[in-house]
């Protein structure tokens, strides 16, 4: 059973959002998605400053198996993305909620939150994926 | 659907040990016991053990077993003193590599070991060629293990008891019979070890007694991996019926003396061979960082910087050694080797350097 923490948001392509509460949002994929693309090898990030519609691709996950899409939940520009993972991947197996982030963003519509799922939407999800 | 897969006698280790189980061929597998990488690294820096009990053996015996192996395989089997195996191909007549094997001449007769994905057909040629004077006799009740890494054999010396120091003696590709034990210094790994091939009923037994010796259970992801790395084809994607052995590295396992032996494909080979093989195969690695996948198209630079694809990866990965992406590519014959090439990779062209594989350096 995967970790799927009360606190945060999800969307169904297996991203969460942790909403910081100053107008900014930080993103990455889920535990139940590090799981099913296994040892993750290689992350490609988005650059600083730029400006993303939610559902827009916002980076490249490799792992042992396979390259993934990773989007972005929400609309806004991208003001930091987590450079550790360029030499140390596997940090999203290994803490996918904590060191395994990927990119934080400003949002341009704080609105979009409410469409996100929550925690038990998410599990939904993941039950049906299995 | 899972029902109708196979099982190993070793199914209900891998799952108490936990392992990923996914299908593979008509077979329930482990991908991996928790991280590919780590099994990968476990067998490069120390040893590890992988349940291949999926493989299919085939014996061949009887009066005319020598000449009818012959006519089927790309290798010399006649050469084989009892004890000793060799790696080679089934040809269909065009050429094409229905599997490639490896040949073992026992006392009596032959043992042949070819890939699970292509057990149906591979049977039914045998048999489809298969003269009065020879038996096939798949052993489907046996079970195989692959003990591969520096410390392979060290850490197996217990389990093999006496046999341990005739094993540690012999040459890479020969092997000893003790007992119902068949184990050959064979692998696909590119390290030191062995395989063994023994009874069903004992490979519990083994597989726990080895990994209570401190050789960790590895899958198939880490087989892929290691493999790749040693440079080594895995058949349905370096090689198949399409393509033939000249094309994929397999020159080496054509035995082209005696000039009279006529194995089936050796004709369409010396044609293709006196017309010029139109693609071949070649090492690539990926510069910069991220992960070459097989099926990615090969490109050459024009002398107007234009990308032309010359290709296409048949096997990718990221390298848990090198920590760069590898591959193994076919490529139009005519690219010359100093050549620009790239790999399409998400709209973009990155470029990669042409190499002779293995990527690392066999210890084998």
């Amino acid at each position: 059973m995967s970790d799927i923490p009360a606190d945060l948001k999800y969307i169904a392509s297996h991203e969460w959002v942790r909403v910081e509460g100053d107008g900014t949002v930080t993103v990455g994929v889920t535990d139940h998605a590090q799981d099913a693309l296994g040892d993750v090898v290689y992350v490609e990030l988005p650059e600083i400053d730029v400006v993303l519609s939610a559902g827009d691709e916002a980076g490249v996950v490799e792992s042992v198996k396979a390259a993934s899409d990773i989007y972005t939940p929400l609309s806004g520009t991208v003001i930091a993305v987590n450079s550790t993972l360029e030499d140390a991947p596997e940090q999203v197996n290994s803490d996918p909620y904590g060191e395994g982030w990927f990119f934080k963003l400003r949002l341009a519509d704080a609105g979009e939150l409410d469409e996100l799922l929550d925690a038990d939407g998410y599990a939904d999800v993941c039950d049906a994926d299995a | 659907m899972s029902s109708a897969l196979k099982r190993t006698p070793l199914a209900e280790a891998h799952e108490a040990a936990g392992a990923k189980m996914v299908p593979f061929f008509g077979w329930e597998m482990p991908l991996h016991y928790g991280s590919q990488l780590e099994e990968h690294h476990a067998v490069r820096g120390c040893g590890g053990i992988f349940d291949v009990s999926h493989m299919t053996v085939v014996d061949i015996s009887g009066p005319d077993a020598m000449a009818y192996l012959q006519r089927l395989l790309t290798q010399d089997v006649a050469i084989l003193a009892p004890g000793q195996a060799s790696y080679g191909a089934l040809l269909n007549e065009a050429g094409g590599v229905i599997d490639d094997l490896i040949a073992y001449r026992r006392t009596e007769g032959y043992r042949l070991i070819v890939n699970a994905a292509t057990r149906d057909g591979d049977l039914a040629w045998l048999e489809a060629h298969r003269t009065d004077a020879v038996e096939i006799k798949e052993r489907a009740e046996l079970a195989m293990l692959a003990v591969q890494g520096p410390e392979a054999l060290a850490r197996a010396t217990a389990w093999l008891g006496a046999a341990a120091p005739a094993l540690a003696a012999l040459p890479p590709f020969a092997f000893l019979e003790d007992g119902d034990r068949f184990i050959a210094r064979t692998g696909y790994t590119g390290e030191d070890g062995f395989e063994v091939v023994l009874p069903a009923a004992e490979a519990v037994d083994a597989w726990a007694t080895l990994l209570a010796a401190g050789l960790a259970p590895a899958g198939l992801g880490a087989r892929d991996t290691l493999r790749l790395e040693a440079g080594m084809n895995l058949y349905g994607q370096d090689m198949d019926q399409t393509v033939s052995p000249l094309e994929a590295n397999m020159g080496w396992t054509v035995a082209w003396a005696p000039e009279d032996r006529a194995f089936l494909g050796r004709d369409a080979l010396a044609a293709q061979k006196a017309e010029g093989v139109p693609t071949r195969q070649v090492g690539l690695r990926l510069e910069g960082k991220g992960v070459l996948r097989a099926g990615l198209a090969v490109c050459e630079e024009g002398a107007d910087g234009v990308w032309t694809p010359v290709g296409t990866l048949t096997s990718g990965a990221f390298s848990p050694t090198l920590k760069e992406g590898i591959g193994l590519a076919r490529i139009k014959a005519t690219v010359p080797k100093g050549a620009n090439l790239a790999v399409e990779m998400r709209g973009q062209y990155r470029r990669v350097l042409r190499c002779r594989p293995p990527f690392i350096k066999k210890r084998s």
